[in-house]
Parts: C-alpha cells; structure tokens; sequence
C-alpha cells in the first residue's frame, strides 16, 4: 500500500505540475492573464483526436500538430485579444477567460460529448515496480514532468528569452530600454504556455476520456496549485504539486475517494491563513510594494 | 476646409447642472426622466405581463443583482470571478433555514443576506492583502470547489439538494419583492458610489498607496464593500431558492459567475445602471434563445470578449453621452 | 534642566531586503518644531528610512518612538493617525479627479474627523482653502482642473497640501523639490516656513542643498543605509566622512 501510494502519488503530483507549468508561465512569470487555458487544453485534445481519427494522421504527428496549433491559437488568442485591451489586467482576465469559455461550450455544443473521445496511450502495457503495477502512460506523464520542470527552471532562469519573459512582468518600461520587445515576448510566453498546455494534454489525457468539464478541471487545478505555490514561482508550482498531489493520494487511498477535493481546499485555505501570495511566492505584502 | 468633431454638453444638461434647474420644469424633466422613466415602467407595467414574461423579469432581476453586486466589488478594484459563491451561499442558507428549521421566507431571506454577506467575507478577507488577480483566482476557484464539496460529501442535501422548500404566497409578491430589492440595490449603490466614501473607495482600487498614506484602513474600507456586495448576491441566492423552491449545487454554478460579469461588462463597468441594463438584454436574449442550449455559454463568452475589447465603457456610458452631450462639426482654420 | 522628549526617536534602525541592507543602524532624534534635513547620495536609505517611519515598511531590527509611543511595526494608517503624514517622491494623484477633490480622501481619515471633534464639515471648502494656502490660483480655478492636467509644480503642490490636509504634527517630505524650476522651489519654501511657524516638526529628504540648507536647523546625512554625520548645515558640510562620500549634485 506504501509503495503504490508513493509512486501513484508522484504521478498525480506529475499530472498537477504539468497542468500548472504552462499557465505559471503565462502568468505567474510573465504576467499575462490566460484564463483561456482549460480552454486550450481541451482544444488539443480534440485536435488530435481529430487528426488521428477523422483525417488519419499517424498519432506522433498529430500530437506535434495539435502542439504546435496551441502555441498558434496562444498567439492568435495574444494578437487578436490581449494586445489591444494590454496593461489592464483585470480586463485581460474577462476577455480571455470570456474566450474560453465560448470555445469550451462550443465544442459541447457541436456534440464533441462521449465516450468514443479518448485518445491511445503511447505505449501499452504496465510494468511493476516490486507489487505495484503501473502502467508506461503515467510513468511517462512523470517522466516529462520532470524533464518539463528541469527545462522550464533552466529556461526562465539562464536563458535570455526567459529571463526576458520575467522581465516584462517586473517592470515592462525598463525591459523596453533594455531592448526587449514586450509585445513579441509576451506572445511567445502566450504560445510557450499554450503549447505546454498542449503537451500536458496529449499525454494526460489518454487516461481517461475527452471531456468539455475536463477544461474547467484544469483551470480550476492549475488556479490549485498557483495559488498555494506562488504564483510565478517553478520551485512553487513543484511543491505545491506534490503537497496535494500526494495529499489527495493519501486521501483516497487510506480514507475515501470522494475527499479529494477537499483536500486542494483545504490547502488553499491555509495557504490563505498562513501566507496568502502562495508558500513560493515573490509578492511581497501591499506596503513592501513602494 | 478642414473639420472637425466637437463634444459639448448639451445646452439643457449645462442649464441644469446646479440648483436652479429647480425653478424650470424642463431642466427638471431633464433630470428626472433617466431615472424616473425605467423604474415607473418596471413597476408598472411588469404586473401587466403574462405569467411567463413575469417569471423572466424575475430571472433577469435574480442576475441583476448579482450584476450590481459584482460591480460593487469591481469599485474597489476587487475582480470577482466567482459571483455563484454568494449565490450558493445565499442559497443554501436560506434553503437550510427553510429546510431543517422551517422559517419562513419573509425570516430566511433578512437572514441568509446578512449571515451569507458575513460569511463571504470572513471567508474572503485573507485575500484582500493581495492583488485583485488573486482574488479574481479564488472567487473563480472555490464555489466550484464547494460545489464538489457538497456532491462528495453529501452534506445539505448532496447531489439532490434540498427540495420542497417554501415558495413566495404568489408570483406577484415575489415579483414585488425582487422589483423592490432591485431598485433599492442599484439607487443605494448609486449614492453610496457617488459620495465621498464611494470616491474613497473607488481611490483604494486606483492608487492604493496614496489612500494608504492618508489615514485610512484599506483593507477595512474593502471589507465593507465586500460585505454589500456580497449581501446583494446572496439576498438573490436566497430569493432564488423560494422561486425555485429548491436549493442545490446549481447554487454554484458558473453560470451564475460569467453572467453578472457578461451583463456588467455589456452595460458598462462601474455604473450600476450598466449591470442592470446588461442584464436587462441578455437575459431575456439567453431565454428567447434556450432553445440553443450550449450556446448560450458561447455567446455570453463571446459577448464578454467583444465588449471588453470593443466597447470598454459599456453601452449605458454610451447611451449617458449621447443623454447629456452633443456632437456637432466645427470648422478648424 | 530635564531633557525634552524627542518628537520622534529612531533606535538602531536596520531594514534588509534579502541580500541589501537599505537602512543599516540609524540612531536620531527629532525635537518638536525642528526642521531636520535628510541628504545623501541616491540609494544612501533616505526613502527607505521614511518608509520604516511611516509603516510602509517593517523593520528588521530597531525601534521608532514617537512622542515616547512605540511605533515600530505600525501599518501605514495607525501611523498617520498618529499625527505623521508623507508626500511621495513619485507623485500620483488621482489623475481622473479635479484637484480640490484628490484632497477629499484624506480629509475622510479618521484623524481628521477627530481633530475637528466629530465632524467632517464640508469637505469640498476645507480643500479649496487647503489648495488655496499652497499656491493655487484662487481666481484662476487651478484647483478645478483635472490633476492629469496640471503640470509638475502644481502637482507637488498638490501632494503637499495632501499631507498637510492631515493635520499632522510631524510632516516628512520626500524630494518635493526635485523637478521644479528655482522659481517654483522659491515660492513653495515659503509655505514650508510658515508651517514650522505653525509649530510643525519637518523632515526633508533633499538633493537640492542650497535650498535645504537655507530653511533647515540640522541636518542628518546618510550613505549605504548609515548615518555618517548630523548636526548643524555648515558642520555636517566641513566633516571629512560627508566630503569623502558623495556631497550631492546640484544638477537637476
């Protein structure tokens, strides 16, 4: 029961990370509100669903379109909404979260409802670690996870666009005198995001079906998860995930399914009690902000 | 020749702007008719309407209210993404009161306000440190937490919700009582917005520092605007229950999240007329296209993003203009 | 002769944020009607150090006292009902609202409903009256225009006649000077004198020291977050720490 608590715990704790990564980055560390992001996530599903079964693309190439078409819909979504309304934040918020909800309600409405939307694991079959079975699709949810985390962490830290993706969410003047291009770097942290979205789609989803109610799971999860861990924080993001991944684990498999999402409210009360911007965070309290 | 267009209020509007406009009946006319014309036509000619067209005035008000209130918070620069929470929380507050104590709506509905708008802000008040995105996160995050609270736990009723409840005696009454609710909400919210705590208020959403360094508690001063907003949107939660005679995890429901930000954002941010008038369109507009399903969550999302990005100010910032300004071409040498 | 309470006290002031030390063991204090001086190179403490008084930030280490009160920690509205009020070094009225009602925020704080015994009065008069002692054109209607249309001085002027709507015993002035003109310097130093006559203590954070100098009884000096000298203008001037260090351009 350990054992499988352990590693099942990892795996949810990979799967909350990775639906938390793309919309951290967006927002958290560029500061560009994308509540389109469940929105996104189940568009990419569907994409390939619909490539794979409709127009009969083999699944690993339907997986890079659907990728790539996330990242182009996170520029379409930058360009065509977000430019124009830019420096509002708030505004930003409804505009984009108004936009995902059209395009969520609209694949339910075009009857995109079922189980016949599933998508094929990458590799069949399980494996055991000692006497837990667990099967290559969620390993390989862990394993990009991390991989994912690692890069991420790399990337916003010691390279020059991801420095300049936190830049633009400091102080966005300052990074104009220095040459950065906001406008450009705020649509590539858009597409990044959406196209992490994308990714934590395509390998999550063949554990269970397609379904419109998952985009709003995922918002609300990754919302979770950033709020306990900080918004704009990776480390954050990483031990938020595993505090509820392994807490919700732990819930179900020694008390009752059904109180998982208690625990994720639980934790965002006290994280509300004890340090409101998230354990991780950098916001500092109102009266540091001077 | 060169021209170009000129903006300049209209000559009745500059006659009546200070107090002589009392000795003239059409400067008073001027004044009075915005106001006056709406609110005699909904009272009066409301009871006149068929038994369905009533039911959607209800409906419309119930989303009113939550609109009005959403703007209330949006005042003090709180963003509320999760207007359902006080809806369900109003809700079931009233529905248990009916349900397990048997009190009356004429009890449950003062009650389930006050005591809702008490909890929700108890519940809330840690975030009011933070930015508005963050409280923009939780209000959209927890009703529907709470929502697969109660369906996991079964608590209050679980997936059926608490059924049976007690209606309002007859239609007129509650279309009476929410028309009054309605009216009381937009022109006390009005007031309170135009004086000089409104202009406190509306200081801490723009340039929180500056009020900070003048004395004054801001977080207390958001406290007390959560509390009216957030009593509005469950007084509609609870007069809800009683139409519906049912309260339940519906009660959470994003619908009752996206719609007062749709209608707000439509009518015009930070009026409270706008919300109202909002609503007044897309209501009715939804009802008369239920037949689509779906799409009615499509079109309030589209509907959302077009006027964010298209018409900020809203249309009854616009309809105000075009009332007390005129526009006219002028030469320019 | 038993020594005065100071009007305010600071102890040991250190504030560090993460790996910077901004205020690093400030020791001074204020007697009730002085107008003290605080100068230093840019990054030297000075806002932080207003900062620490006025609650905007808490402390790491140290204490204020004001009139004999502990007010280390206190948030910024406890502060001001205290009787301390600030201006800002970066100016930001309320741009959208004529100038007269930017005063009606602080004229709804609660010190000045006490001060007045209970009551607000008519606050639209007290600003016009407020703005009117700060220089704005009674005649001319300055103080009904848009703040986003009033250029720099009247702005500061603006910003002052905020922090004097507060009625407050001890007025700290970050950089008022800074981006004025030596005409528009020259007709606001005489209202800054007339409210050390009205009994005011003053703290002026400044760059601009031929000016400070003038008005000023002492004035302290700061580098790297640490007080490096204090005392009277001319001596500050002639102590080799202050010359070692950066004196201060004058170039606006």
């Amino acid at each position: 029961m350990l054992l499988g608590t352990l590693i099942y715990g990892f795996v949810n704790s990979a799967i909350l990370a990775l639906l938390a990564m793309g919309f951290n980055l967006t927002f958290g560390i560029s500061g560009v509100a994308n509540f389109a992001y469940g929105a996104v996530y189940i568009f990419s599903g569907f994409s390939v669903w619909i490539l794979l079964n409709t127009l009969g693309i083999p699944y690993l190439l339907a997986v890079l379109i659907a990728i790539l078409l996330a990242a182009l819909m996170g520029l379409a979504i930058y360009y065509g909404v977000i430019l124009r309304i830019k420096g509002m934040p708030l505004s930003e918020v409804m505009a984009t979260f108004g936009l995902g909800l059209a395009i969520m309600e609209l694949f339910r409405y075009f009857d995109f409802v079922g189980f016949r939307y599933t998508l094929p694991v990458f590799i069949d079959g399980s494996f055991s670690i000692g006497d837990v079975y667990i099967d290559y699709q969620r390993m390989i949810i862990g394993l990009i996870a991390i991989g994912l985390t690692f890069g991420l962490y790399l990337f916003t830290n010691h390279t020059r666009t991801g420095l300049a993706f936190r830049a633009i969410a400091q102080d966005e003047r300052t990074a104009l005198t220095f040459g950065i291009d906001a406008d450009l770097v705020g649509g590539l942290s858009m597409a990044l995001g959406c196209a992490l979205a994308a990714i934590a789609a395509v390998v999550i989803l063949p554990l269970g079906t397609i379904a419109v109610e998952g985009g709003y799971e995922v918002l609300i999860n990754a919302l979770a998860v950033c709020i306990v861990g900080g918004l704009g924080s990776t480390v954050g993001i990483l031990v938020a995930s595993v505090l509820i991944g392994y807490s919700q684990t732990i819930t179900a498999n020694y008390l009752e399914p059904h109180w998982m999402m208690l625990v994720s409210l639980i934790a965002i009360a006290i994280v509300l009690v004890v340090k409101p911007s998230g354990l991780f965070s950098h916001q500092k309290e109102l009266e540091e902000r001077i | 020749m060169n021209r170009r267009k000129e903006r300049i209020d209209r000559g009745v509007k500059a006659r009546s702007a200070d107090i002589f406009a009392l000795t003239s009946y059409r400067e008073m006319l001027y004044l009075m008719i915005p106001g006056a014309v709406p609110v005699v036509a909904l009272l009066c000619f409301s009871p006149m309407l068929s038994d369905y067209w009533r039911e959607v005035i209800i409906s419309t008000a119930i989303y009113a209210l939550l609109a009005m209130s959403w703007d209330m918070l949006m005042c003090a620069g709180l963003l509320s993404l999760g207007q359902s929470l006080f809806f369900g929380i109003g809700s079931y507050i009233s529905g248990s009161l009916n349900y397990y104590a048997g009190l009356p709506p004429i009890l449950t509905l003062p009650i389930a306000t006050i005591l809702g708008g008490l909890l929700c802000t108890v519940l809330l008040l840690p975030v009011l440190r933070l930015r508005g995105i963050y409280f923009a996160m939780v209000t959209l995050v927890v009703p529907l937490m709470l929502s697969r609270l109660v369906e996991a736990t079964r608590i209050l009723g679980g997936t059926e919700g608490l059924t049976g409840l007690t209606p309002f005696p007859n239609q007129l009454t509650a279309l009476f009582i929410i028309q009054l609710a309605l009216l009381a909400t937009l022109f006390g919210f009005r007031r309170i917005m135009g004086s000089d705590y409104g202009l406190v208020v509306k200081g801490i959403s723009d340039n929180d520092r500056s009020v900070m360094s003048a004395g004054l508690n801001i977080y207390w001063y958001k406290a007390q605007v959560l509390f009216l907003g957030a009593s509005v949107g469950c007084f509609a939660g609870a007069f809800g229950t009683h139409m519906d005679m049912f309260a339940g995890m519906p009660g959470f429901a994003l619908d009752y999240s996206i719609m007062p930000v749709a209608a707000a954002v439509v009518g015009g941010v930070g009026t409270f007329a706008g919300p109202l008038i909002g609503a007044f369109i897309l209501v009715p507009l939804s009802e008369m296209l239920r037949a689509l399903g779906s799409l009615r969550m499509v079109f309030y999302g589209l509907f959302l993003v077009v006027f964010v990005v298209g018409m900020p100010e809203g249309i009854f910032a616009y309809i105000q203009r075009k009332y007390q300004q005129m526009e006219r071409w002028v030469d320019v040498s | 002769m038993t020594e005065l309470t100071p009007l305010l006290r600071a102890s040991n002031l250190t504030k560090k944020f993460g790996g910077v030390t901004a205020v690093s063991n400030v020791d001074f204090d204020l007697q009730e009607g002085q107008l003290l001086g605080v100068i230093g190179p840019n990054g030297s403490g000075k806002t932080t150090l207003v900062n620490l008084i006025t609650g905007f930030v808490k402390p790491t280490a140290g204490r204020i006292e004001f009139r004999g009160k502990d007010i280390t920690g206190w948030p910024p509205y406890k502060v001001v009902s205290e009787g301390i009020s600030r201006t800002f070094q970066m100016v930001r009225p309320f741009y959208q609202l004529p100038a007269y009602k930017n005063l009606i925020v602080p004229l709804y704080s609660p010190r000045v409903k006490k001060l007045a015994g209970g009551k607000y009065g008519n606050r639209d008069a007290v600003a016009l009256d407020l703005l009117e002692e700060v220089g704005f054109e009674r005649d001319a209607h300055v103080s009904y225009k848009k703040a986003g249309a009033l250029p720099q001085g009247y702005l500061k002027r603006l910003e002052l006649a905020k922090s004097m709507a507060l009625r407050p015993d001890l007025i700290i002035l970050d950089e008022l000077f800074s981006g004025l003109s030596l005409a528009e310097v020259a007709s606001i130093v005489p209202i800054i004198e007339k409210l050390k006559h009205q009994g005011k203590t003053i703290i002026m954070i400044e760059h601009r020291l031929k000016e400070l100098f003038r008005i000023a009884d002492r004035v302290m000096v700061l580098n790297y977050g640490r007080k490096i000298a204090e005392g009277k203008a001319k001596d500050v001037m002639e102590s080799p720490d202050v010359k070692e260090a950066y004196l201060g351009s004058e170039a606006e």
